[in-house]
């Protein structure tokens, strides 16, 4: 009977000392990080699907407009190179890494202003059906881009802060000591507000 | 900074009005937008959509809502307060939490008349219904026009028309909830009460302290409730009238344009 008690007591122990250790804050370094690689994940798949558009974008406008091969070539290029560049969630605590990518995506997004403001010399181009729906969706990517990139930034900033503030630092510092800030994005970039794309 | 310099001597309270004047302003930016509050499915806060106009769209909503379970909810707003639609229109969706928590299958159609910008932004579970594409070309062709002549009311309501006649068709045949074959599932909170009321007729057999417990609060309700004759009313579910979002999300799909 003695024994059986302080088995019941070791086993409200062991529940308690769960319960005390996640109220203090051990969870929340952990929690932190999945969203903030998860919310990574998403700016990584919306440039994906700006990259898918623009293979469909570039051979409409090459129908209605051959003569801009040097646009178009370096749109093809830059497309090549930013799809090339990948991050995956471990590697985001490499700032040197995380603006390669930036780099490479931003090279891409030059392309596009170009080819997009050469596409304005061509009328029959402009009211060219499939280029509407394309010029479209990649409005729509590019503003899903800088939704994406604003999560991304709030949730790093979260994750880091809890590593660097009472009482995150207590488990940064003794459980946690390989979690590293992660980079956040260079705000030269001025990505902040979505890219205008205008047709 | 330590703490008793800055309550210690005169100087000391002008850091402290220093250091108050500079958390007002780091908290200002996150307060600057002023965003309507979610009083119905027509936020009309510009005063631009006529009544009886307003009371057909609301109708037609609250029918696609019911029907659907799409939350459509249109807003017009005074000013963007100097921010481009595109943010302002994804921070106000996620404000509001449009459409379901789980399907995310809300709509929020946004004019703000005084920048002349329109934007329909859908919620992460109705991009593949209400695409990019398809968003630009309500906007570009059942919208902007009737704008640019001044006509809002018809312009918002063939808006709404068109975006209902895309997402209802497409999403009815995706809610198998709502069709006659289907067998609701049971929930797990039936269960729990389920095991609530068990474990309240056997407390009620066994143990005769509470069964004086609850002859006392039951005849105490009976008692304050008999006096201010059906005072009570409410409680946490409140009937008609309410409307709120249902806790959605938006990653930024849909178009915008302007007139």
């Amino acid at each position: 009977m003695v024994v059986s008690m302080a088995r019941i007591r070791g086993f409200f122990a062991v529940i308690l000392l769960g319960l005390t250790v996640a109220g203090c804050g051990y969870n929340t370094i952990p929690t932190l990080e999945v969203q903030a690689k998860a919310k990574w994940s998403d700016v990584q798949n919306n440039y994906q699907r700006r990259a898918d558009l623009i293979p469909n974008l570039v051979s409409t406008v090459q129908g209605y407009a051959k003569q801009e091969r040097e646009v178009l070539t370096s749109v093809i290029e830059a497309r090549a190179k930013a799809t090339s560049v990948k991050i995956d969630a471990s590697q985001l605590t490499d700032p040197e890494k995380v603006k390669q990518f930036q780099d490479a995506q931003n090279q891409l997004s030059g392309a596009l202003g170009r080819l997009i403001a050469v596409s304005e010399n061509y009328p029959d181009l402009k009211s060219n059906q499939n280029f509407l729906a394309l010029q479209s969706q990649l409005e729509g990517t590019e503003n899903r881009i800088a939704v994406a990139r604003r999560d991304y930034i709030e949730s790093v900033r979260a994750y880091n802060t809890e590593l660097r503030t009472f009482p995150g630092v207590l488990w940064a510092s003794t459980f946690f000591r390989s979690n590293k800030p992660m980079a956040e994005f260079a705000a030269s970039t001025g990505s902040d507000k979505p890219p205008q794309v205008k047709f | 900074m330590n703490a008793a310099g800055i309550f210690s001597a005169n100087g000391g309270r002008k850091r402290l009005a220093a250091a108050l004047v500079v958390a007002l302003l780091a908290i200002a930016p996150a307060l600057a937008i002023n965003f309507p509050a979610l009083t119905g499915r027509v936020v009309d806060q510009a005063n631009i959509i006529q009544p009886d106009t307003r009371v057909a769209i609301e109708q037609k909503l609250a029918d696609l809502e019911a029907k659907s379970g799409i939350q459509l909810v249109v807003a017009t707003v005074n000013s963007l307060e100097g921010q481009e639609v595109e943010p302002y229109a994804n921070e106000l969706f996620r404000k509001w939490a449009l459409g379901e928590k789980q399907k995310n299958n809300g709509v929020l159609l946004l004019v703000a008349p005084n920048e002349r910008r329109v934007r329909i932004e859908v919620g992460y579970g109705l991009e593949g219904t209400l695409t990019d594409a398809l968003s630009k070309v309500i906007i570009s062709n059942a919208m902007a026009p009737r704008f640019k002549a001044g006509n809002f009311s018809e312009g918002t309501s063939r808006g709404v028309d068109i975006t209902v006649l895309t997402t209802d068709a497409s999403e009815w045949q995706k809610r198998p909830s709502l069709r006659l074959d289907y067998q609701q599932p049971v929930d797990p909170a039936n269960w729990i009460l389920l095991a609530a009321l068990f474990g309240f007729f056997i407390l009620f057999i066994v143990s005769p302290t509470f069964r004086w417990l609850f002859f006392n609060i039951v005849l105490n309700v009976l008692a304050s409730s008999g006096s201010s004759r059906g005072g009570y009313s409410g409680g946490s579910y409140s009937g008609g009238g309410g409307f709120s979002g249902g806790g959605g999300s938006s990653g930024g799909g849909g178009a915008s344009g302007s007139w």
